[in-house]
């Protein structure tokens, strides 16, 4: 299965490559045609759960504006041919550094590179990993009931890391979660914004408790993350909770891309979200029920509740999420998380998770 | 106390009062002539010596041979020679002529000349005589049959009437000619405003005139003739009604011989036939049988009111002499090495009832600096103006003239920045200058339109030049850039597709000849120093401060050039 993907992303490699030596032999005109990463690109299916690409394509030809993108294109899949050619990765920084042998068409920082390989993913519908290419970024940190079954690099032999047995660590989730297996009897998963508060709920084992995975998200999840939870909640049809910081950011940003995807990376949203995460805290509705402490919301917060009501198909589907967001637009205060420490340290672990979960119809979507 | 010292009786005050010779008040504000210092002193001596040979010989049909020579006598005196082959002055107007001021043959004319008032030899010998003391040395023969005559002549300031100190017959080997010799104080320095300057540039847009120049380190620089053809002669015309103020008519008015006011305008008027004249009468409510003597003060305005009111045809055209476009641009090309020269001429247009033409010529790019001020180049009648650039209309002109949709960056106020020279022309019958030194071109709004619409005219030509330069410019930097990534493109493929070397070849070739034929041929707008024939740099190099900074070929992104900076100060330790 992994071979015969891998093959095809080098078989789609060399099909493009043929077309544009073709194209020159006639004379005419070279181009590279990819999809259009943005939001403008996408449409919303709730059926479907994840953001979809819609038709709009950008070129790269032999224009002033494009050709030097034309050219790295091309190397960058050279590279990524190599690679799969040679069962290897590459880090994108490392591509980054690779690109310092091209002279003039080099990246010039990594943000360059970054943005051509999420071309060519979305060129050839692949996801980097098939490609070669795998992120620096951690993948996040498990702990709770769960048996993680990975194999040994040199023997190939199964390992069962067990997540119960971390002690005050956790399991953290590797770049690549395409082969794991998974065990659990676990009822949900709390996937959780900051380090801090995972870290509080796993001193006091309440996965335990609540008989769940915690999942420690450090702001926007990684990709690997994401496909992570999404194998593993699909596997165990496990319910999955979305805890995050009362803000335009820890919605629009975390929750969504988190459940539905980005418009960046449209081309590979069909794996890389959790389509049946709800959203459990920390609402607007909260900061009243529980007087949370709060920080008034500055001039970009406003501008970013008012982009996502007018551009974010997501939103713009969900009245729930359009009422909570302009609940926010009127109280104009943000909250976050740890504000719950008001009440007590263990506040968040007594009360409100517990009464939180109780009741998850009355999640936000 | 305040002391009250007796006041003055009018009789008393009365004695006081005095008449005033014009040799005494321009004795005292020779500024206004020209020789507000030394250095200029010099240049317009030479300058009105030059100019009043150079319009004897075109009176007489005679291509004109002028030599001009400079002494140094130390201590700031100067012997200032010059001599020509024009037709000669007679023995009784010699004295006149040079040394009495405000006697001239050109006021009265209404033709195209380069004096007009009848003052400049006249001053320039007064000056030589208040530095010196020395008295004007004039020799003058008008033919072969003739004696020569040789004339010491000092003005007598007080009656502005001439003092002659030597009156002898000499013998002279030439057919005909004058020659003027005067000791004056004043200074040499070559460069810009020098008298090398003004003689070059008289050169320049006199292309029928040798001149042959000795200056004071005694090196001789010879200018020949460009052409043996004489400019077209002006032709000497009755003023136009338009330009005739109330003052100027009612004169005509009591003077003229004619009998009846139609015949008056007939006669005394250029462009009036009878039918006109009879227009003229009607609207102003006057009849055409109206005896010119008997008519009064009120009947004359009206009749000022009928010419207002009435179409009248230009001015004729024969009164002016015209350096031509072609002739101001070859005189461009010969002194300037750009790419690109554009020259126009304006139809005749009137000012004040006075005929005048405008010429612009324009020299772009090449050798010219790129981040400084355009050099403007001033010429009225054929004479260069070196002086008052500031004050002068042609400047006005200039400045009020948007350069921008032409491709050249302008400040408010100032002149265009850019590798330009501007040369314009006025030639007109009467030229308005701002003072009698006449230096620069009074501010009159016909005159300053007629301007702009002559630089309007090249540079709409420049323009579309410069933007073409421009867009070529950006085209050739794309390109480049493109082309600069054929070899990646050709080199990821090759490795993609493991192809032989021939095949990548192959692929650096296509893209070229895709891009030739996507983007168009590239048009070559390199400056080629060698492409004006007629430049002529040991004569550019005359009459100016700073050599020449060496080849800079594009606009505006000039390198700065280490080698001309060095120069430029070696030159000036000198």
């Amino acid at each position: 299965m992994k071979k015969a993907k891998k093959s095809l992303a080098a078989t789609k490699i060399n099909e493009i490559a043929k077309l544009v030596y073709s194209t020159i032999l006639k004379k005419k005109q070279p181009e590279l045609s990819m999809p259009l990463r943005s939001l403008t690109n996408v449409q919303y299916d709730p059926k479907k759960g994840y953001f979809e690409l819609l038709g709009k394509f950008k070129e790269r030809t032999l224009t002033a504006t494009t050709i030097k993108t034309f050219a790295q294109s091309l190397r960058l899949m050279n590279l990524s041919k190599e690679l799969i050619e040679k069962d290897d990765i590459a880090t994108k920084r490392e591509a980054y550094y690779v690109s310092k042998n091209w002279a003039d068409a080099r990246f010039k920082e990594q943000v360059e590179s970054d943005t051509v390989m999420d071309d060519i993913e979305a060129m050839l519908m692949v996801n980097r990993e098939q490609i070669g290419f795998i992120p620096e970024e951690k993948g996040g940190d498990v702990a709770g009931k769960l048996v993680v079954v990975d194999k040994d690099p040199d023997t190939g032999k199964d390992i069962k890391i067990d997540c119960t047995k971390m002690g005050s660590g956790a399991y953290s989730v590797p770049s690549k979660v395409e082969d794991l297996k998974f065990e659990t009897n676990a009822k949900f998963i709390l996937a959780i914004e900051t380090a801090g508060m995972f870290q509080r709920l796993v001193k006091h084992n309440y996965w335990k408790k609540a008989n769940c995975i915690l999942v420690s998200m450090g702001g926007v999840p990684t990709r690997a993350c994401r496909r992570f939870i999404r194998r593993l909640s699909d596997d165990k049809k496990l319910p999955v909770y979305v805890f995050v910081d009362n803000d335009p950011y820890g919605i629009g940003n975390i929750y969504r891309t988190f459940k539905v995807g980005s418009g960046n990376a449209a081309h590979i949203n069909e794996y890389f979200c959790v389509p049946r995460a709800r959203f459990l805290g920390v609402t607007p509705q909260d900061v009243i029920d529980y007087k949370l402490p709060t920080h008034p919301l500055k001039e970009v917060d406003f501008k970013k509740i008012k982009d996502m009501l007018k551009n974010d198909p997501f939103i713009k589907h969900h009245k729930e999420w359009q009422k909570a967001l302009k609940q926010m637009q009127q109280m104009k205060v943000r909250s976050e998380q740890q504000a719950l420490a008001k009440w007590g340290l263990n506040f968040v672990i007594e009360k409100y998770l517990p009464e939180k979960i109780r009741n998850p119809k009355k999640f936000l979507p | 106390m305040i002391k009250v010292t007796p006041k003055k009786t009018a009789e008393e005050l009365g004695k006081a009062h005095r008449e005033i010779s014009v040799s005494q008040f321009f004795e005292k504000n020779r500024h206004l002539l020209g020789f507000d210092n030394k250095r200029k002193a010099l240049m317009t001596t030479i300058k009105e010596a030059v100019d009043n040979s150079l319009d004897a010989c075109e009176e007489a049909g005679i291509l004109p041979e002028i030599s001009v020579e400079i002494v140094d006598m130390q201590n700031d005196r100067f012997r200032v020679i010059v001599e020509d082959n024009g037709p000669g002055i007679i023995k009784a107007q010699i004295p006149k002529v040079f040394a009495k001021l405000l006697y001239g043959s050109k006021f009265h004319k209404m033709r195209q000349s380069r004096g007009q008032q009848g003052i400049g030899i006249s001053a320039s010998v007064m000056y030589a005589q208040l530095t010196t003391g020395r008295p004007a040395k004039i020799t003058s023969t008008v033919g072969k049959k003739h004696k020569a005559h040789f004339y010491e002549l000092h003005i007598d300031t007080t009656h502005n009437k001439p003092e002659i100190i030597k009156d002898e017959t000499v013998n002279w080997k030439k057919d005909h000619g004058t020659k003027i010799e005067l000791d004056l104080e004043a200074s040499y320095q070559a460069g810009n405003q020098s008298v090398d300057e003004y003689l070059k540039e008289t050169a320049i847009v006199n292309p029928h005139l040798t001149l042959t120049y000795t200056n004071p380190k005694a090196e001789q620089i010879i200018f020949p003739c460009a052409t043996k053809d004489l400019p077209r002669e002006a032709k000497e015309i009755k003023p136009h009604p338009y330009g005739v103020e109330l003052g100027m008519l009612i004169k005509m008015l009591k003077t003229t011989d004619a009998r009846t006011l139609q015949s008056f305008l007939t006669s005394e008027f250029s462009r009036v036939g009878s039918g006109t004249a009879k227009t003229i009468c009607q609207n102003g409510s006057i009849l055409p049988k109206t005896k010119p003597k008997t008519m009064n003060r009120e009947q004359s305005e009206q009749l000022m009111q009928g010419i207002k009111n009435t179409r009248l045809i230009s001015p004729p055209t024969d009164c002016l002499s015209p350096i031509t476009s072609a002739l101001l641009e070859k005189g461009l090309k010969k002194e300037i090495n750009a790419e690109f020269y554009v020259a126009v001429s304006r139809p005749t247009a009137v000012y004040r009832g006075n005929p005048f033409q405008i010429e612009v010529g324009m020299a772009y790019g090449g050798d010219q600096k790129g981040d400084s001020q355009a050099r403007l180049i001033r010429f009225a009648n054929r004479v260069p103006l070196l002086y008052q650039q500031g004050g002068c209309a042609f400047t006005k002109s200039v400045i009020n003239t948007g350069w921008r949709k032409y491709g050249l960056s302008q400040s408010r106020g100032a002149l265009p920045i850019g590798p330009l020279t501007v040369a314009i022309h006025i030639g007109s019958v009467w030229v308005p200058y701002t003072s009698e030194s006449k230096e620069a071109l009074a501010h009159y709004p016909d005159i300053i339109k007629e301007i702009k619409l002559a630089l309007q005219e090249a540079g709409r030509q420049l323009g579309s030049y410069v933007n073409k330069k421009k867009r070529m410019h950006a085209e050739t930097a794309k390109r480049d850039y493109i082309e600069k990534f054929i070899p990646h493109v050709s080199a990821a493929l090759k490795e993609l597709l493991s192809l032989k070397l021939v095949e990548e070849d192959k692929i650096k070739k296509n893209l070229k000849k895709i891009l030739e034929t996507n983007r168009g041929k590239l048009e070559n707008l390199k400056f080629d120093p060698k492409k004006n024939v007629d430049y002529d740099p040991e004569l550019a190099k005359i009459g100016k401060s700073v050599p020449p900074v060496e080849n800079t070929n594009d606009i505006g992104f000039e390198e700065k050039d280490e080698k001309g900076q060095k120069k430029l100060s070696s030159y000036k330790n000198k």
